[in-house]
Parts: structure tokens; C-alpha cells; sequence
């Protein structure tokens, strides 16, 4: 009689309910120190959890439903409806909350809570990927889910959950924080690819140089990222004591000198091996059909060569940007600054807040950065398949 | 045009072409072939330099091919392959620029001249001019192949198996094409098969290579009517001989223009092996003939076909 045409969306609907229903929604404390109680969906004041059933059965409705584009539009727009509904009532309690209690009261998202927006997100990222195939459209509507999220941040919807209250109180150290991280990104990338591209090159030119090239570097990423960072200190102090006019440059044993070393020596493994096999996937009668013609060796390299390799390039690239922004975190551990060490500081005083105050923002640049690489790449391979 | 004086050339010891002479005239349709590793290929890479000679001396338009700069020697010479080895990233009008665009032509005439070559080649500017190759099909990727090769108004036309990789059907129609354009632009090509009725088709000159050697060269005719050895009698086919002798011959070769014969007429500029299967076909002794005006030019007779070879290969042996 009925027939399930969305098997993703069925999965998603039924862990949806069951993480509504069983885990615990909010959290309350009576100050940041305490654990505090857990609160779940359905005991949250004025019937919360009404109001959120009703896109859910919307959605579980639309199971039913052949995927054409109108249903799932319609999907695209319930599972964003949800999403929202799901921090509208979060925010919400947590104000009521802080009205009832005391300023030191601290209200945070539970797991259910948590699992919920995940399981949106996933909901409207299927939706959109079977909605449209052009990587431009999927970026652009997976964007719009957040425009309305961000205009409640911004205007202090939030401002009563512990998380925004811990942002409220350290707004000088996360935004240092993020500038070094970007910083500490830039500065890993442009050395990386200054010498990662012409070695690859180099690597692509001389094959019997690869073997070695990449053994070294196959040792180097294998060394665990505190052990290279720590290993970096002695010689380095050594070297500020023989020379201390790199002193004055700021190179130190420990901060951002010995970070940047070790983050360009991991990001080059990936890199030299996505210029070489780059290279080495563009058709060799491409090559000879261009020397044929009378091309010169650069011509050919300028030419067909780098365009041809520039999207295995680039994926690397990708990789090795996702890889940066999390080893940095690492990096906190020798002083290289960043939101490691507000997530350092939030583990060594088990506050779980200010962890996740440094988590979610590197996750953040994580996805972002890699959404930008995915949506360039596809660019490109659009008009060269 | 070019000329080959004892050329030798060896791969890590192993000779791919030994002591190779010889003579492509200005305006000769050769086409050089061989089973494969009989070093066609390598003598044809050897004209543009894309493999250099070891020993013995290749001149082109008279002068020693290592006195030129090797860039601008490629650029006289257009060069077609299998594979095609279009740029995948470039349009079809870019792809075809690419020589004129080495050698600095003004934008004004590249435009014009990609205009005229895809028109040249059967291809509707318009329609295709900003396509990339991955939207074309097999054959019309070749033709941008040969329009680029013919870009910038070469002296020779160099190409390695162009067809290869095409079906039958589409194979044919570029087989006339190319034959159009050289008796268009009486242009020398050089051109590399290992397929015998390619070969026969287009050739006004056969050279068969067999193990880095000329083995004999002539026209068609020629080496299927005087083969030098019986490698050459065996490479042509022995049971396939007085076939492929046929489709060098025109009906108009044969026709008896003094009798009419009423019936659906055949065209005088078909094959006698066209013809051939016309008679096997229809299961008569004659087929009336019409010229190219459609107007009757006489009766071709089925006997004919037997007797005017021998006859014809008696001529072209007494000499």
C-alpha cells in the first residue's frame, strides 16, 4: 500500500525521533563548575517539543513521496525549518532559564540537541545533492541554511547559552586566537607550495629522484605531530644561541617558528606527490602532439601540462589546507598560539564550553575552506572532464 | 621535398631503422607501411625530429633537417596522430589556432583561417568553433586533428595512423576527405597505416617497411602487380590480390562506350571492385553506365573485369 521512496530520509526521520525522544535535549547548571542536570525535549516548558514534531511528520510524510525536484524542495525547506526550530527553542530556554536563575547559571545543548542539527544538516545536504548535480548550486543552497542561524547569533538570541557566555567573556583571546590561525595557515601554505611545487616538478622531470624525495618525506609524515613539533625545540634553541640575530627575528625553540618548520614538512608530502601524479595523469600524446607542432619545452609545460595537472593539484592542496587547520591545533602545545590553546585551556580546567569554543570555529574553517576547494575544482573539471 | 640517405636509428642497441633511403617528392600523397615494429612510425617521427637520427643525413627542402631550429622545422610541418592529442582544455577554435598562434599571426587572420578550415573539413564554424573536444564525437575530433595540422599552411603533412581508431564508416569518409584536400591543396603528406586498403586508397606512392627497411616502393599498381619478394606478394594477400587490384580501377577504365543497355545505370567514377559487387549483387553479365552528368557513357561488361587486368599487367610489366 505505501510505498518508502526516500530510504536516506526514512533513517534520518527515525534517529531524528529517537534522539529527540531519548537523549537529553539541555543541559542546567548552577555555575560552570558543577555538572549540571540533564533536560530532555519532552520536559521543556510551554510544549517545545510540539511544535518540533511538526516538520518531522512533514518529513516522514515525504518519505512516501516520489523524489521529484518539488518534494524535495519541500524536504530542503522542512529540514531547514527544523533546523531553526530546534535553536529557536534553544535559545529561548536558555533566556527563560536566566531570567528564572541566577547570572551564573549556564545553560548548554545536550546530545540530543547536538545529534538533531547534524541529522538536519544531513537532511538538507541529501535533499541538495539529489536536487541539483552543479557544485555552484549544491554550495549556494547549503550557504542560505545559515543565513537565518547567523542573523539570530548576531542579533543575541543566544547570548544566554553558556557557550556565548564564555565567548562574552574571552572576545580579546578567540579573536587572537583566530588571526593566528589563519596566520599560522597562510604562513604554513606559501612556504609548502613555494618549495613543494618545484620539487614535485623537479620530482616529475628526474623519476629517479622520486624514490628518494618520497621516502624522506614518507618518514617525516610519519613521525607523530607532537614528537616532530617537540623534536624541533632543541635544535632550534641551539641554533637562536650560535646565531642571535634570529632571536630578534622571533625564532625561538618554542612558538611559531618551530610550528611553521613542522606544518610545512608535514603539508609537503601531499603536495609534492599531487604535483607529480598531476604531471604524470596528462596524456603523453597531449605532450607529443605539442612538441609536434612546435611547442616549446615551456610552451608545453605552461600550456597542457600545468592546466592538465591543476586540478589533482589543487585536490591536494585541499587535503593538505583541512590538514594544516587541524595540526595547528596541535601546535598550541609548543606556544604557537591559535584556538588549540583555548582548547588546551578549556581540557587542563575540564570546561567543556570553552573546548567547544575552540572546536567549532576550526571545524568551521575546516568546512568552509574544503567547501570553496570542492566548488573551485569543479569548476575547472567542467570544462576539461 | 624530403629526402632519406642512409638513415640509421637504434633503441638501446636495437635497430628500429637501418640504413633507410629514401625520396618523398613535392606534392606526393606516400604513405609508408608495415606491420607493426617495422619502424614506420619511427621514420615518420624522424622527419619532424621528434626523434632524432643516429646516422645518415635527412634533408628537407634540400637542406640537412639538423641546420634548422628544431621549433620552427615542426612549424612548416603539420602533424597528425592516432590518438589526435587535441587539448582537452582548449576549444576547438584555440586548438586549432595553436600553430598559427606560435608563429604571431595577427588575431584577425587566425579568426579567418579557423573559419575557413573547419569549413574546409565539413564542420559548421558556427556550431563548433567554441566546443571542447570532449563534446565532439570520434571523427569530428579528428577532423579539428587534421584542421589543426593543416592550420598554418604547411609544407608536409605528417600523420601517424590518423584513422586507427575510427570505425569503418567514419574511417572512409576522412580517407576522402584527406584525398579532397591534397588534390585541393596538392600538398606532400606523409602518412603512416598498417591498414593495406588505407594504403591502396590513398597512396600515390607505397614504401613497405619491414624490420627498419624498405622492402619495395612504387605505386599501388605496382606492388600489387610486380611484387620484388613474396613478403611484399604475402603482405598484400595472395587470395585478396585480384581484388584489391580492382578497387585501383575506375569503371570508366573498362567501359565499352560504343553500346547502350537499358536497366538502372552505375556511376563511371565508382571502383571496379564496387563494380565487382554491383554484378554478384544484381546477378547480370553487364550494368549500363552513366558520367558524372548522369548522361549513358556505354556497358561494362563482367568479363572485362577478368581480361583488362591481365591485359593491363602485361602493359605495365613490358616496359
Amino acid at each position: 500500500m505505501f510505498k518508502i521512496h526516500n530510504r536516506v530520509l526514512l533513517l534520518l526521520v527515525i534517529v531524528l525521533v529517537v534522539a529527540g525522544a531519548a537523549l537529553p535535549f539541555i543541559n542546567f547548571a548552577p555555575n560552570r563548575l558543577v555538572s549540571g542536570e540533564s533536560i530532555a525535549l519532552s520536559k521543556l516548558p510551554s510544549h517545545a517539543w510540539l511544535i518540533l514534531s511538526v516538520p518531522v511528520v512533514i518529513l516522514a510524510c515525504l518519505t512516501l513521496v516520489r523524489c521529484r525536484s518539488s518534494s524535495l524542495l519541500v524536504t530542503l525547506l522542512m529540514g531547514e525549518l527544523l533546523f531553526i526550530a530546534i535553536l529557536w527553542v534553544m535559545g529561548r530556554t536558555a533566556t527563560q532559564f536566566a531570567e528564572q536563575g541566577s547570572t551564573l547559571a549556564r545553560t548548554s545543548p545536550g546530545s540530543g540537541l547536538w545529534l538533531s542539527l547534524t541529522l538536519c544538516l544531513l537532511l538538507c545536504a541529501d535533499a541538495i545533492s539529489r536536487l541539483t548535480p552543479k557544485a555552484l548550486w549544491r554550495l549556494l543552497l547549503n550557504l542560505q541554511i545559515w543565513i537565518v542561524p547567523v542573523a539570530l547569533l548576531w542579533s543575541g538570541y543566544f547570548d544566554s547559552l553558556s557557550l556565548l557566555k564564555e565567548y562574552a567573556n574571552r572576545q580579546d583571546v578567540f579573536d587572537d586566537a583566530l588571526s593566528r590561525h589563519l596566520a599560522l595557515l597562510v604562513g604554513t601554505l606559501l612556504p609548502a607550495l613555494a618549495i613543494g611545487v618545484p620539487l614535485g616538478v623537479l620530482c616529475y622531470n628526474r623519476p629517479a629522484w622520486q624514490s628518494s624525495v618520497f621516502s624522506v618525506l614518507n618518514v617525516i609524515q610519519t613521525v607523530p605531530s607532537v614528537a616532530l613539533f617537540g623534536l624541533l625545540i632543541a635544535p632550534l634553541a641551539g641554533l637562536v644561541k650560535l646565531a642571535p640575530w634570529l632571536g630578534s627575528l622571533g625564532v625561538s625553540g618554542i612558538g611559531v617558528a618551530p610550528a611553521l618548520i613542522a606544518l610545512v614538512l608535514y603539508a609537503l608530502l601531499p603536495l609534492v606527490r599531487g604535483v607529480v601524479s598531476g604531471l604524470q595523469q596528462v596524456p603523453r600524446n597531449i605532450i607529443e602532439s605539442a612538441e609536434g607542432m612546435g611547442m616549446s619545452r615551456w610552451q608545453v609545460f605552461w600550456q597542457a601540462e600545468v592546466p592538465l595537472a591543476l586540478p589533482v593539484l589543487l585536490r591536494s592542496l585541499r587535503v593538505v589546507c583541512v590538514q594544516t587547520i587541524g595540526m595547528t591545533v596541535i601546535a598550541a602545545l609548543i606556544g604557537a598560539g591559535g584556538f588549540g590553546a583555548i582548547i588546551f585551556q578549556g581540557l587542563l580546567s575540564s570546561a567543556l564550553d570553552l573546548v567547544l569554543l575552540g572546536v567549532i570555529p576550526v571545524i568551521a574553517l575546516a568546512v568552509i575552506l574544503d567547501a570553496f576547494f570542492k566548488l573551485f575544482i569543479s569548476l575547472l573539471e567542467e570544462k576539461q572532464p | 621535398m624530403i629526402e632519406f640517405e642512409n638513415v640509421s636509428k637504434s633503441f638501446q642497441g636495437k635497430a628500429a631503422v637501418s640504413n633507410l633511403s629514401l625520396n618523398i617528392k613535392e606534392g606526393e600523397f606516400t604513405v609508408l607501411i608495415g606491420t607493426s615494429g617495422s619502424g614506420k612510425s619511427t621514420t615518420l617521427k624522424m622527419i619532424n625530429r621528434l626523434i632524432e637520427h643516429d646516422s645518415g643525413r635527412i634533408r628537407f627542402a634540400g637542406e640537412e633537417i639538423r641546420n634548422f631550429d628544431v621549433k620552427a622545422l615542426r612549424r612548416r610541418m603539420g602533424y597528425a596522430i592516432q590518438s589526435i592529442g587535441l587539448f582537452p582544455h582548449w576549444s576547438v577554435a584555440q586548438n586549432i589556432a595553436t600553430v598559427p598562434q606560435l608563429l604571431k599571426w595577427p588575431k584577425a587572420r587566425i579568426s579567418a583561417r579557423i573559419d575557413e578550415l573547419l569549413d574546409l573539413l565539413g564542420l559548421e564554424a558556427a556550431q563548433f568553433r567554441d566546443r571542447y573536444p570532449h563534446q565532439l564525437s570520434g571523427g569530428q575530433q579528428q577532423r579539428v586533428g587534421v584542421a589543426r595540422a593543416l592550420a598554418a599552411d604547411p609544407e608536409v603533412l605528417l600523420m601517424d595512423e590518423p584513422f586507427g581508431a575510427l570505425d569503418p564508416v567514419t574511417r572512409g569518409a576522412l580517407q576522402q576527405e584527406i584525398i579532397r584536400i591534397h588534390q585541393l591543396l596538392g600538398r606532400t603528406i606523409v602518412l603512416v597505416t598498417h591498414d593495406i586498403d588505407e594504403a591502396l586508397t590513398l597512396a600515390d606512392r607505397i614504401v613497405l617497411m619491414d624490420n627498419g627497411q624498405v622492402i619495395q616502393q612504387g605505386t599501388p599498381l605496382e606492388l600489387l602487380t610486380r611484387p620484388a619478394t613474396d613478403f611484399v606478394r604475402d603482405f598484400f594477400g595472395r587470395s585478396e590480390l585480384g581484388v584489391r587490384l580492382l578497387s585501383l580501377r575506375l569503371v570508366a577504365d573498362r567501359v565499352r562506350s560504343e553500346e547502350r543497355l537499358a536497366g538502372e545505370p552505375i556511376s563511371e567514377t565508382l571502383s571496379l571492385r564496387e563494380a565487382l559487387s554491383l554484378f554478384v549483387d544484381r546477378q547480370c553479365q553487364q550494368l549500363p553506365v552513366v558520367n558524372q552528368q548522369g548522361e549513358p557513357s556505354g556497358v561494362l561488361h563482367f568479363s572485362d573485369l577478368v581480361h583488362g587486368e591481365k591485359m593491363r599487367g602485361e602493359n605495365a610489366s613490358a616496359p
